[in-house]
């Protein structure tokens, strides 16, 4: 490994050394600020220096790990999602009845297999990252196990992400084994070995096939989603944050990368199967989430929406040529970054709320009655991101709504273009009802008072998510740029 | 710079208005008003500059400023004479709205002046924008304080009436972003340049089984906002549900964004596909003028009944435009200002009423002349008003149209023509139950305080009434404005 592969790798690098200075830290303090401060140090950096590097040459670094431009623009979105993950979550532990330092760990551990899986060309390293992020998010949504208040849902979250999570890695593992014995190698752009022990076809596409259904656990698309809604509802705010954001943008990234390259007649079977997961996901994903009464059960029902609409930028991609592929990989790109800023800023609220107050996570929505006139900062900063979410004009959202529409259209799927418009108006319904709890006369008083870093994270995420929407021309030239 | 100004002193007078509404309710109701007047002398100064070097006769006004590179999209501001009306008319009814709320919204006042600027701002948005992107930025995030304004201040059904609306309006407006996108996309193949600006896209050759397509995705979206059968289910709720001005500004300025833009868009960019679904369009707009008259007969809520007037008189307009002759779209024009004036201050009596009696059930009413004559005259002038007398100005609109449209297809102008009947039965019917007949006031008021109009309630009907009777005697005052516009339109369009 040279010093060019090596300062690529830094993101990586730095990620990777956070949790072993904590792990060596807190052999000799404990101190849960100090913890906090050198997580969420530690992932700014990171996330720098990705961004930073974007435009150097794409470096293999290995046969594992390829950063390029692409790696480095999602990566570093992956990482400023987990910075944001570790910031709201010091309020959260703050109240929590639980050893708080060690969490710290496993979120940099999350985040480190996030950036691997985003940055792998090679099925090995797509493996080591997914374990390695799944592995540490199992404690992370079960990490409340000794709260009185919360030991059953986090528990019961925790074994089932655990179990599901088990079983689509099961999936995929023999997924990755079939196109091994098909290939002869396990680099994902599937370059036969000449004297590899060639098999049939058919290993690939069942192999191929059990690798989507792999994916689709993670990405959770219908009908592949039922751990979603218990695992969001019980996870603690923040890890439910990561959740939704982090893991989603980085297994997308990997399958987009994996589609990219694949080529040949099995694509058209992993198309039918994408297709009818869209289909499902964003209609299904809509309807289930109509009539929830826990707002992170919502956010769950409806970030499989979303996942669902972002598979149009996959079948685009993977369907037509150059041109029409970079419009799908930069629209794919962007939705991922718009979607990752409204749901942290969701979840920043959630997760600040259940901090003062565990029901605001657990209970059900008319806790959040009136919270417009109690806390106008909370409540609005809520408000948009519910907004953005349901695709306003002016929000983030609204620019990767356009951007589907605009795949869509340009690659002539008009089956997903029209079940997206259904979708997006079924979507409608709920984020309105979340607004319209928060606009109803208040019930009793509050007395939530809010930090000072906690004001400073939310107004970071409601002025990028406005920023985005507003001006979104440096965004889209960045994006652009990384693709090229 | 006018727009900008009319635009950002709304936007301000908002901000301010909600920061200032914690310590006092009427000082935001002062702030809003003066940010209103700050609008209209910017409005007023577009009248009379004339030092804008790209001003020509046709555009008064032409701002231009890049906004998204990747895919030419502009801030770009213009007007014409038809904006020049419409926004005139908008900010107009929002002077009236604004008085109308002046007691009747007591609680979250700030919040509430904020929503309420929030949505006259986006609507001189929609008027004025001539990038596609743009448009639609305005045409959706109007949307937004409307629906808060029908959710939080709204009477008994509120929640269910606001999000119909929301929904309907924003599915539709999806398909018509799904439609502009095809559009743009289709106007990059053929030039190879990006570009959402109107001027551009009304070049773009759209004949053919897309152009239709992408025709419907606009008209749907247009429709319901206008709204014509059989996607008008919304306004009655909205309308019923919504705070006084709330109703007069969707009644009022509202449904015209979606007039304004079968005419603006629609047509000038499809007008091989406009010209062939004429036919059905007009079909439906007669199809709403009667429907709609004959439910609107059937109420017995004051409010929904003008709702449903609402969409009788939209009928004439969706006709007056699928028509497409100068005469027609002349009528057109001056039905959308005269039905904003008209249907504006019904909303406000029955607003009025509502606060006096507690009720706006007309079986409840009764006799109310003897007690509130001057309440009573003047509603009797916005009814005669929407049934279309001669001498003001819904009449010359709907006359117009109906000249128009005879001229193209006879059988629609005849059939419409009956509404002219079924249009006295509705608006009469509200005179005789509310203020004929037996009173049965008393029981419902039980008390003998002044109940007739004070100063500010006779004010704010007055501006209503003048406008109506100026433009019912002298309607040229709106047609020689908006003829050079029409004609540019029509030239677009490729109609006779």
């Amino acid at each position: 490994m040279n010093w060019l592969e090596l300062t690529s790798l830094m993101p990586l690098l730095l990620v990777a050394s956070i949790s072993v200075i904590l792990l060596l830290l807190l052999a000799f303090v404990r101190d849960h600020k100090l913890t906090c401060w050198i997580t969420c140090l530690g992932l700014a950096m990171a996330a720098y220096w990705a961004f930073a590097d974007m435009g150097n040459a794409p470096q293999q670094v290995t046969p594992l790990l390829i950063m390029d431009d692409f790696s480095r623009l999602l990566g570093g979105t992956v990482l400023l999602v987990s910075l944001a993950c570790g910031w709201m979550s010091y309020a959260y532990l703050e109240t929590a009845d639980e050893i708080r330092e060690e969490y710290y760990i496993l979120l940099s551990l999350a985040a480190l297999g996030a950036c691997v899986l985003v940055a792998s060309n090679h099925f090995a390293s797509m493996f080591i990252g997914l374990e390695l992020m799944s592995v540490s998010l199992f404690a992370m949504v079960g990490y409340m196990a000794h709260s009185k208040q919360q030991a059953n849902m986090t528990l019961e979250a925790g074994v089932k992400y655990m179990v599901l999570s088990g079983v689509s890695s099961s999936f995929l593992l023999f997924g990755v084994a079939l196109i091994y014995a098909y290939a002869g190698n396990l680099n994902i752009d599937l370059q036969v070995a000449a004297d590899g022990p060639r098999l049939q076809s058919g290993y690939l596409v069942i192999g191929s096939a059990l690798l989507l259904v792999g994916v689709a656990f993670k990405m959770s698309w219908i009908p592949f989603h039922m751990w979603t809604p218990d695992v969001y509802q019980g996870a603690p705010a923040p890890v439910t944050g990561f959740l939704a954001g982090a893991v989603k943008v980085a297994v997308f990234a990997f399958a987009m990368r994996w589609l990219m390259m694949a080529q040949g007649d099995y694509l058209d079977l992993l198309l039918l199967g994408l297709t009818v997961m869209a289909v499902l996901s964003m209609v299904v994903g809509n309807l289930l989430a109509l009539r929830q009464n826990n707002l992170k059960r919502l956010l769950g029902y409806s970030s499989i929406a979303h996942m669902g609409y972002v598979i149009v930028t996959l079948a685009a991609s993977a369907t037509l040529g150059a041109t029409a592929q970079s419009t799908a990989l930069e629209g794919a790109a962007i939705y991922l970054i718009t979607y990752a800023s409204m749901t942290m800023l969701a979840f920043a609220v959630i997760s600040q709320l259940a901090a003062r107050d565990r029901r605001f996570e657990s209970g059900t929505l008319t806790h959040y009655q009136g919270l417009l006139f109690q806390q106008p900062l909370l409540a609005g900063a809520l408000m948009l991101a519910m907004l953005a979410l349901a695709g306003m004009p002016l929000t983030a959202g609204f620019i990767g709504k356009y951007y589907l529409v605009l795949v869509a259209v340009d690659s002539q799927l008009w089956l997903l273009l029209s079940l997206l418009v259904l979708g997006s108006s079924l979507g409608l319904y709920y984020y309105l009802r979340v607004i319209l709890v928060l606009c109803k006369a208040p019930v009793g008083d509050s007395h939530l008072i809010l930090g000072a870093s906690e004001k400073l994270l939310l107004m970071l995420l409601v002025a990028v998510t406005l920023w985005l929407g507003l001006y979104p021309t440096p965004v889209i030239e960045w994006v652009q740029f990384a693709i090229q | 710079m006018q727009l900008l100004g009319i635009i950002i002193s709304l936007l301000g007078g908002g901000v301010l208005a909600l920061l200032v509404g914690r310590q006092s309710a009427s000082a935001s109701r002062w702030l809003s008003l003066v940010s209103l007047a700050v609008a209209s002398v910017f409005y007023a100064s577009l009248w009379f500059d004339t030092t804008d070097p790209q001003a020509t006769s046709l555009w008064l006004l032409h701002m231009d400023w890049p906004w998204i590179a990747r895919f030419g999209i502009h801030v770009l501001l213009a007007t014409d004479g038809l904006s020049l009306v419409l926004i005139g008319l908008t900010l107009v009814l929002g002077y009236v709205a604004l008085l109308s709320a002046w007691h009747e919204i007591n609680h979250r006042c700030g919040l509430f002046y904020l929503n309420f600027l929030f949505t006259l701002a986006g609507v001189v948005g929609v008027f004025s924008a001539l990038d596609l992107f743009l448009f639609f930025v305005f045409w959706e995030v109007m949307l937004v304080p409307m629906f808060l304004i029908i959710a939080i201040w709204g009477h008994e059904g509120r929640r269910y009436a606001a999000t119909k609306f929301f929904i309907y309006t924003q599915a539709s407006s999806l398909l018509m972003l799904a439609a502009m996108v095809g559009l743009v996309l289709l106007n990059q193949q053929q030039t190879g340049v990006w570009s959402f600006s109107w001027f551009t896209l009304t070049q773009t050759d759209t004949s053919g089984s897309l152009g239709m397509w992408l025709m419907l995705g606009f008209y749907v979206a247009f429709l319901v906002k206008l709204p014509g059968l059989p996607v008008h289910n919304w306004l009655p709720d909205a309308h019923t549900q919504a705070p006084t001005p709330g109703s007069i500004l969707l009644a009022g300025i509202l449904l015209k964004t979606g007039a304004y833009g079968l005419l603006r868009f629609v047509w000038p960019l499809f007008p091989d596909a406009a010209s062939t679904f004429a036919p059905i369009a007009m079909g439906l707009g007669v199809l709403s003028v009667l429907y709609a008259a004959k439910l609107a007969f059937a109420q017995n809520d004051l409010k929904r009944l003008i709702a449903y007037t609402s969409i009788s008189h939209m009928g004439f307009v969706s006709l007056g435009i699928f028509a497409w002759n100068h005469l027609s779209l002349q009528g057109t024009v001056m039905q959308m200002v005269g039905h904003g004036l008209s249907s504006a201050g019904l909303f406000a009596i029955a607003g009025l009423l509502q606060q006096r009696l507690h009720t706006r059930d007309l079986d409840k009413m009764g006799g109310l002349w003897g007690q509130m004559p001057k309440l009573a005259a003047l509603s009797m002038l916005f009814a005669v008003a929407a049934l279309g007398l001669p001498g003001l100005a819904n009449f010359i609109g709907e006359f117009m149209v109906l000249l128009g449209v005879f001229q193209v297809a006879p059988w629609a102008a005849s059939l419409a023509a009956l509404g002219m009947i079924l249009a006295p039965v509705y608006a009469l019917i509200i005179m005789q139950k509310g203020f004929f007949g037996a009173s049965l006031g008393t029981q419902t008021v039980g008390t003998t305080e002044v109940l007739d109009l004070n100063t500010r309630e006779l004010l704010m009907l007055a501006v209503l009434v003048v406008g109506l009777v100026l433009l019912g005697f002298w309607p040229n005052l709106i047609f020689t404005i908006t003829a050079a516009p029409v004609d540019y339109l029509m030239h677009l369009g490729k109609g006779g």
